[in-house]
């Protein structure tokens, strides 16, 4: 009878390896306790409001603007990431130079400092007395505490998600291509951006979506050099913080779950539109 | 007759492209270089505004009130505490998150069944989620208006404002690091070995210790490298959480962040200095790692 069990199972082709029990329980258990009751919790939290009260809460003016600001200055944050990201994943996978691991190993520094320690640096050299912010402030640019200085922190922490999406699709791309298209003609300019590009483009997207996403929840590179100003520059993050600190829970869950509704969403979008292009790449 | 004729033709196209190649080459070449320089030189630029900078200013700025400062601010009671509880909470986030990536990872690439593509989301969920939402969560369920607040203040447990609330928001964000790193590499092993093993009679654990691990050994450390680095800079779900208690419930990252409000810039930046030193003790090993990886 056992020995009829083990045949059937193996003439599917599954778990003739021990452990599946053990494997599956661990992680549902700690995937359950650690991740998902927790958040759970916000929707159950958010469920005790009523569509009114939710409603209310979402379109009142400063936290609409708030939404604003997360949302555009991440979008820039990551565009301008995704064109820097392109450029230095094409200099560190086609050229070489003194110094290119020196530069591969800084790539990750944004993710390996601690947001607030970033924060407080950004802040000091932006600011109207900074190194770089005194330098713009003669010319009547204010970087710290206004949006610019949210959009760049918000590159300062994006910049490895974009880099390292590109990167290995990069060192894998058969060269043969460009030099066909070479010898066929093609400027290096039309080569780049008719036959490398729309290669790399399904990399990129992946990487600018998680730049946005990070760029969108971000909180502590970004509080201090975006001085708060109400209306101006605060960010849905910091709101959900300053609205517990009141007490607000209802208005704190209220915003988080729009927040969340966002990431999902936008983390759909992008995986669906990634499938979609490589469908059509691939026919 | 034919095949002669087709033969003539292939050399004339041969012999084209040579000659043409011979023609372009060195005028391509001096182009390629101009765009070259220009393209290493905007990225030495940007990374040497964006990310070095920032660093700089750390360094120089803990060190403007001369290095006895910078000693009494680095080896004040309540840095030395927050240290301690940065390091408590990296070593838990470390070690909660090393087993469950290793159980995750072996579940998932060495098992088919429903459910697989649905469960690899539900663990990639905390990236995409910002890490104040994270604190509120953890606050909506542990704390005193949270559903299990009764609960746990009846039986004298305090998860929120204290430090298990800090652990447990520090695992939460950093819950998918090893997982992610473990995953592709076992996932690219295939599982043949493992289920010849298993055919032999090889319990899970020998199947494991001497088949599975040997292949994912730098994989594995490379993931706890990202995921200390991550737990040790944490702040805005430990923020969220923390209650901000001197000497209690402060890490690191948040007691810079007590000093820079209270206007202690220098000491503010001293104390980064400890985690800008701890940051690049961590690319380094990264980069060793993934050095000793290829």
């Amino acid at each position: 009878m056992e020995q009829q069990i083990i045949k059937v199972k193996n003439k599917k082709g599954v778990r003739v390896i021990p452990g599946f029990g053990l494997s599956l329980g661990v992680t549902l258990f700690m995937l359950g306790t650690l991740v998902l009751i927790p958040l759970v919790s916000i929707f159950i939290s958010a469920s005790q409001l009523s569509f009114q009260e939710f409603v209310n809460i979402i379109i009142s003016r400063q936290i609409v603007s708030g939404y604003v600001v997360s949302l555009s200055c991440a979008f820039f944050a990551a565009l301008i990431n995704a064109v820097f990201g392109l450029m230095l994943a094409w200099v560190l996978v086609r050229y070489d130079f003194p110094g290119k691991r020196l530069m591969d190993g800084l790539i990750e520094l944004p993710f390996a400092l601690p947001t607030a320690v970033a924060g407080i640096s950004l802040t000091y050299l932006y600011s109207d007395k900074g190194w770089i912010g005194s330098f713009f402030d003669k010319a009547g640019i204010k970087i710290a505490y206004t949006r610019i200085g949210i959009t760049l922190a918000m590159i300062f922490v994006g910049i490895p998600f974009v880099v390292r999406a590109v990167q290995p699709v990069l060192e894998k791309l058969d060269r043969q291509y460009e030099e066909a298209a070479m010898m066929l003609g093609a400027s290096g300019t039309y080569t780049f951006f008719r036959v490398v590009l729309p290669e790399l483009f399904p990399a990129l997207l992946a990487g600018f979506g998680l730049a946005f996403a990070r760029g969108i929840g971000e909180y502590g590179s970004v509080v201090f050099i975006a001085g708060n100003i109400p209306y101006k520059t605060q960010i849905a993050p910091l709101l959900i913080m300053s609205k517990l600190e009141q007490y607000k829970y209802e208005d704190a869950t209220a915003i988080a779950l729009v927040l969340l509704l966002i990431s999902f969403f936008l983390m759909f979008l992008i995986n669906s539109l990634q499938i979609y292009m490589q469908k059509f790449s691939r026919t | 007759m034919k095949e002669k004729k087709r033969n003539y033709d292939q050399d004339i196209v041969g012999d084209g492209i040579n000659s043409i190649q011979k023609v372009l080459e060195p005028a391509s070449r001096v182009s390629n270089n101009t765009v070259k320089y220009a393209l290493i030189g905007i990225c030495t630029l940007f990374l040497l505004v964006m990310l070095v900078l920032p660093l700089v200013v750390v360094i120089v700025n803990a060190l403007k009130d001369g290095w006895m400062a910078y000693r009494k601010a680095v080896q004040d009671e309540y840095t030395i505490k927050a240290l301690q509880l940065t390091l408590l909470a990296t070593v838990a986030a470390v070690a909660i998150n090393t087993i469950f990536g290793l159980f995750a990872s072996f579940l998932l690439s060495k098992f088919y069944f429903k459910g697989r593509q649905l469960l690899a989301t539900l663990i990639d969920i905390p990236f995409s989620i910002s890490p104040v939402i994270a604190g509120l969560a953890f606050i909506l369920t542990f704390g005193n208006i949270g559903w299990m607040g009764d609960f746990l203040k009846n039986h004298g447990i305090k998860i929120v404002f204290a430090v298990p609330g800090i652990i447990l928001a520090t695992i939460f964000v950093t819950f998918p690091f090893v997982f992610r790193e473990l995953f592709p590499v076992m996932n690219a092993q295939g599982k043949d070995e493992e289920e010849a093993a298993a055919l032999m009679g090889a319990n899970g654990f020998t199947i494991f210790r001497r088949i599975t691990f040997p292949h994912i050994k730098w994989a594995l450390l490379y993931g706890i490298i990202l995921c200390a680095a991550r737990a040790m800079g944490e702040f805005g779900a430990v923020s969220v959480i923390s209650g901000h208690l001197r000497g209690k419930t402060n890490t690191l990252p948040l007691h810079v962040e007590i000093l820079y409000n209270e206007f202690n810039t220098t000491e503010a930046f001293a104390v980064s200095s400890i985690l800008v030193i701890l940051a690049v003790l961590i690319l380094i090993a990264k980069n060793f790692v993934e050095w000793k990886k290829k």
